[in-house]
């Protein structure tokens, strides 16, 4: 492949980010398939089924009420895609936003966004799904916007020296000379030069929305119990830690291999769009405000 | 460095008040009626309005907001809706857990991400050393409540040296016990975040062994290993500081979730319930602390990081 899907193939060949790769398509495959089919209704009840160890035809076994393990996974697996994709899209529109405000316009300006980005980065993401929830109680919509605003300032906070050094370069004063207006020279030229570097942050914050969603469905603040969400299972399954301790290893070990897969795209991604950057900052990685909910 | 210290001050002060405002305007104007919280749904429009006076809710926001800053100023936090309480008191009171907790999770983290982020560096390339950081990745995957889980089932649960929840009723007048009670909720904390500090810790290591120093000292006849903990590790060390103010914040949000899991009767728990109670003013103020936390932890990290690294002293 080369041109404009060179970069897929160099993701393909660096094992963390194939792997990456074929974790999220597997994900997002899942979801898909959980809309039309899985083995059981995942919320049935079926009282005389609980705690079926895993075997045929309850591969994963049953929980309390005897519903299907692998059909809440399954069932589960759309819940966090559409979190992380809606996170994802909030952050990249407040991301771009506060990038170009900070990187474009007039001097106060572009230098109180900066502080405000600043200051706002250091609000974990879990306070701000609280003050969220506090007001609005909790739903899936908190997961979405705490992570979307706690992502974004850092999205903007990568991208905007991008789109600065971009913005001084020999192809945007060629733009301007050659009669774009600033907004045409923006979306042809700026915004695909960052694009690279800010698809990588966008892969490691949906990373850190499926953590976020689990953790703040389990505290109670995310997905409604009516709601198949791996986090949820994993507060239902608790109160029976003692009696079957090895039935809340499905949905953590989906939990893990979404978000290592998701990090791990990241990782790959950011070697394939620029293999200069591993390099020159190992500390690029950090500016992730971690979520270990 | 005095120059920098006061910028950096400044933006600290600057950071608080908009945490304080972000905070009191998202919970105070946003919903619905605080006052008719407190009076109950059945109340009288009269009992709602004595509350709304007494509460100060009838005054505007600008003076709402600066009354409540200027009891902030004088160590007063507020009181519960529910229970009347001294949420300054409160706060205090539960922070003899949740702040051992955290100071025993960044050292659980700490001592072995260091020495393991090292050794994963020097092995780079061998079968052990990618299994290191192989591990590293997948464990800083790990949602915090999931292996705090396998941890009770492990320690608890099958082996039984542990208690798998709870904290002893009169706190810390048997600190045996009391600690017996943190040691597995703060292995699960330091665990994950240790994880992320390792990934990190490996990187600056590596980028230390490419540095001339490094390796001028090694073309001097040490050998390499020698040359790095001479030479680079003191470099390793100054950025790692960098990364523990974020490991601050990384634990708060740890606690939070952990303290939970743990039924230990700590700042994050207590936030959980008043989130879920609605107790809008004892929520202000116990973001508000958390918050400040972090802020004013970021700030002497970078104040520390500037002290001690003597290239940032000249740069200023």
């Amino acid at each position: 492949m080369t041109g404009r899907w060179a970069w897929l193939a160099r993701l393909w060949g660096v094992p963390t980010g194939r792997f990456g790769l074929i974790v999220v398509l597997a994900i997002g495959a899942t979801a898909a398939v959980s809309l039309v089919w899985t083995p059981f209704d995942p919320q049935q009840v079926e009282i005389s089924d609980r705690w079926m160890p895993p075997g045929w035809p309850h591969v994963l076994g049953t929980d309390s009420s005897g519903r299907d393990i692998l059909s809440l996974i399954m069932a589960g697996s759309r819940t966090t895609v559409v979190v992380a994709a809606g996170a994802g899209a909030v952050a990249t529109a407040l991301g771009i936003a506060l990038a170009a405000l900070g990187a474009l316009t007039a001097r106060w300006l572009r230098e109180s966004v900066a502080v405000l980005v600043d200051i706002l980065i250091a609000f974990p993401v879990l306070i701000i799904a609280m003050m969220i929830s506090a007001v609005w109680g909790g739903s899936l919509w908190v997961v979405v916007w705490s992570v979307g605003i706690g992502f974004g300032v850092n999205i903007a906070r990568v991208t905007r020296p991008e789109l600065r050094r971009v913005l001084h370069s020999d192809f945007v004063l060629a733009g301007r000379a050659a009669g774009l207006t600033p907004a045409q020279n923006l979306l042809r030229h700026l915004l695909p030069n960052v694009a690279p570097v800010f698809i990588v942050q966008l892969s490691w914050g949906m990373a850190i929305a499926v953590l976020a969603e689990a953790g703040l469905s389990y505290l109670g603040f995310g997905a409604p119990v009516t709601e198949p969400s791996w986090g949820l299972l994993l507060a239902q399954l608790q109160q029976y830690l003692t009696v079957y301790p090895l039935a809340v290893l499905p949905p953590g070990l989906a939990i893990t291999v979404t978000v290592l897969g998701l990090n791990l795209l990241g990782d790959g991604l950011r070697e394939a769009t620029d293999p200069t950057l591993s390099r020159r900052d190992p500390a690029a990685r950090l500016h992730v405000p971690e979520v270990t909910a | 460095m005095i120059r920098y210290a006061l910028t950096r001050l400044t933006l600290l002060v600057l950071g608080l008040v908009v945490a304080s405002a972000l905070i009191f305007l998202t919970l105070r104007v946003l919903p619905g009626d605080v006052a008719l919280l407190v009076a109950g749904v059945n109340s009288s429009p009269d009992q709602v309005a004595a509350i709304r006076e007494s509460m100060g809710l009838n005054r505007s926001l600008p003076e709402q907001y600066l009354e409540w800053i200027g009891g902030v100023l004088r160590g007063d936090l507020g009181t519960s809706l529910l229970t009347g309480s001294s949420v300054a008191d409160e706060i205090a009171q539960k922070a003899e857990v949740t702040f051992p907790l955290g100071i025993l999770s960044l050292l659980i983290a700490i001592a072995f991400s260091v020495p393991l982020g090292v050794l994963s560096a020097l092995r780079r390339g061998r079968a052990d050393g990618t299994a290191m950081s192989v591990t590293a990745q997948t464990v800083a995957a790990v949602p915090v409540v999931w292996a705090g889980m396998m941890l009770v089932v492990v320690f608890a649960v099958w082996l039984g040296w542990l208690p798998a929840q709870g904290f002893p009723r009169d706190g810390w007048a048997d600190p045996g016990a009391a600690l017996r009670a943190l040691i597995l909720p703060a292995l699960t904390i330091g665990v994950v975040e240790g994880a992320m500090l390792m990934r990190f810790v490996r990187s600056a290591t590596l980028q230390a062994m490419g540095q001339d120093y490094v390796r001028a000292a090694a073309a001097k006849g040490l050998t390499r290993t020698t040359a790095l903990i001479r030479h680079g590790l003191p470099n390793v060390g100054l950025s790692v500081i960098t990364v523990l103010g974020l490991q601050v914040a990384g634990i708060i949000v740890g606690a939070v979730v952990i303290e939970q899991l743990f039924s230990l009767p700590g700042i994050g728990r207590m936030l959980v319930a008043d989130v879920g109670a609605r107790d809008l003013p004892k929520v202000q103020g116990e973001l508000l602390v958390l918050t400040g936390f972090v802020l004013i932890v970021g700030f002497v990290v970078d104040l520390a990081h500037r002290l001690i690294d003597p290239r940032q002293r000249e740069a200023a």
